[in-house]
């Protein structure tokens, strides 16, 4: 492999930090620890630095905890275990911010994932604002502690659309493409 | 009854609840296990109502926190409210241009019915 390749593909990307691998809760504790130094060594804005933040932790949370989808008994081991990696980077340009997350889902969970973002993507501000509230006070409580907050939280601290694809590999899996994009804030 | 202190991390804030009745949230609450972190302020919570002071204030000084842990705050909250022979006081603090604390904050109040007070501060 040649490396030069993948470096310039990522300058030109303006990725500033990307991982593929497993996601573990020490993994993001220094990922965030990094990025948040980055962020101000780069002198963006509190405001920016702060969504992008909160952003962040959600959209790399999300992965630490669709790992948890997949059950080890009866499939392959070395399978399952190469399945449960994923895939992120975070780039900068002058204008904003993009997180870009990348994982395996299985087959079955695609209507309902696609039915979910589409229906957030559907709302206005306002409609999200409410939306958020009544989960937040109905929802059922998963073990997790989120119970399905998270791409509405995205939605609503991004200002964005949720942007996505989804390609199915094999009769199981796909891969789930998450693209979300943070305006920076202009400096007092 | 013993006093509550949790010292702040990287991923989780610290707690002082103190049986005089001044009770402090502050810091980042990421954790990716909300509900096990939450789990100790909840029961504190459900021994002080035993013997409540007069007055109950708290104060919430957040930095961040994450979908995780809204819901557990929310948990928080509403066992405040159902406390019994106190006055309960809710400050919520976010920094100034913090837009999105400010608006969770609000969403709070929104559910529980009790008034907050919110005070914008330069910086937590």
């Amino acid at each position: 492999m040649d490396a030069f390749n993948l470096y310039n593909q990522m300058e030109q990307d303006n990725v500033i930090l990307a991982f593929k691998g497993a996601i573990t809760s020490e993994l993001l504790s220094s990922v965030l620890q990094i990025m948040e130094a980055k962020m101000e060594d780069l002198n963006d804005a509190p405001k920016t630095r702060k969504k992008v933040f909160n952003v962040l932790v959600e959209c790399l949370q999300n992965l630490y905890h669709h790992i948890d989808d997949f059950q080890v008994d009866d499939t392959d081991i070395e399978e399952v275990a190469k399945k449960k990696s994923a895939i992120f980077s975070v780039s900068r340009t002058e204008e904003c911010y993009n997180i870009v997350t990348g994982n395996f889902i299985l087959n079955e969970q695609v209507i309902k994932l696609q039915e979910r973002i589409d229906y957030i993507n559907s709302l206005s501000r306002d409609e999200l604002k409410q939306y958020y509230k009544e989960i937040l006070n109905n929802g059922e409580i998963s073990g997790k502690g989120g119970g399905g907050l998270g791409f509405i939280d995205i939605a609503k601290k991004s200002g964005e659309k949720l942007v996505y694809t989804i390609r199915e590999l094999d009769k199981k899996y796909s891969f789930f493409t998450l693209t979300v994009r943070i305006s920076k804030t202009k400096k007092k | 009854m013993n006093n509550l202190n949790l010292e702040g991390t990287a991923k989780t804030p610290t707690i002082n609840f103190n049986s005089n009745g001044e009770l402090l949230i502050k810091g980042r609450s990421i954790p990716e296990n909300s509900v096990e972190f939450y789990k100790p302020v909840i029961d504190w919570l459900t021994e002080y109502n035993n013997s409540p002071q007069a007055e109950t204030k708290v104060k919430v000084q957040l930095e961040y926190f994450n979908t995780s842990s809204s819901k557990c705050i929310l948990d928080v909250f509403k066992k405040l409210e159902s406390l019994e022979n106190t006055n309960l006081s809710i400050a919520w603090y976010y920094e100034e241009d913090d837009e999105d604390m400010l608006e969770a904050g609000e969403d709070y109040m929104a559910i529980i019915s009790i008034e907050f007070e919110m005070i914008e501060v330069e910086e937590l």
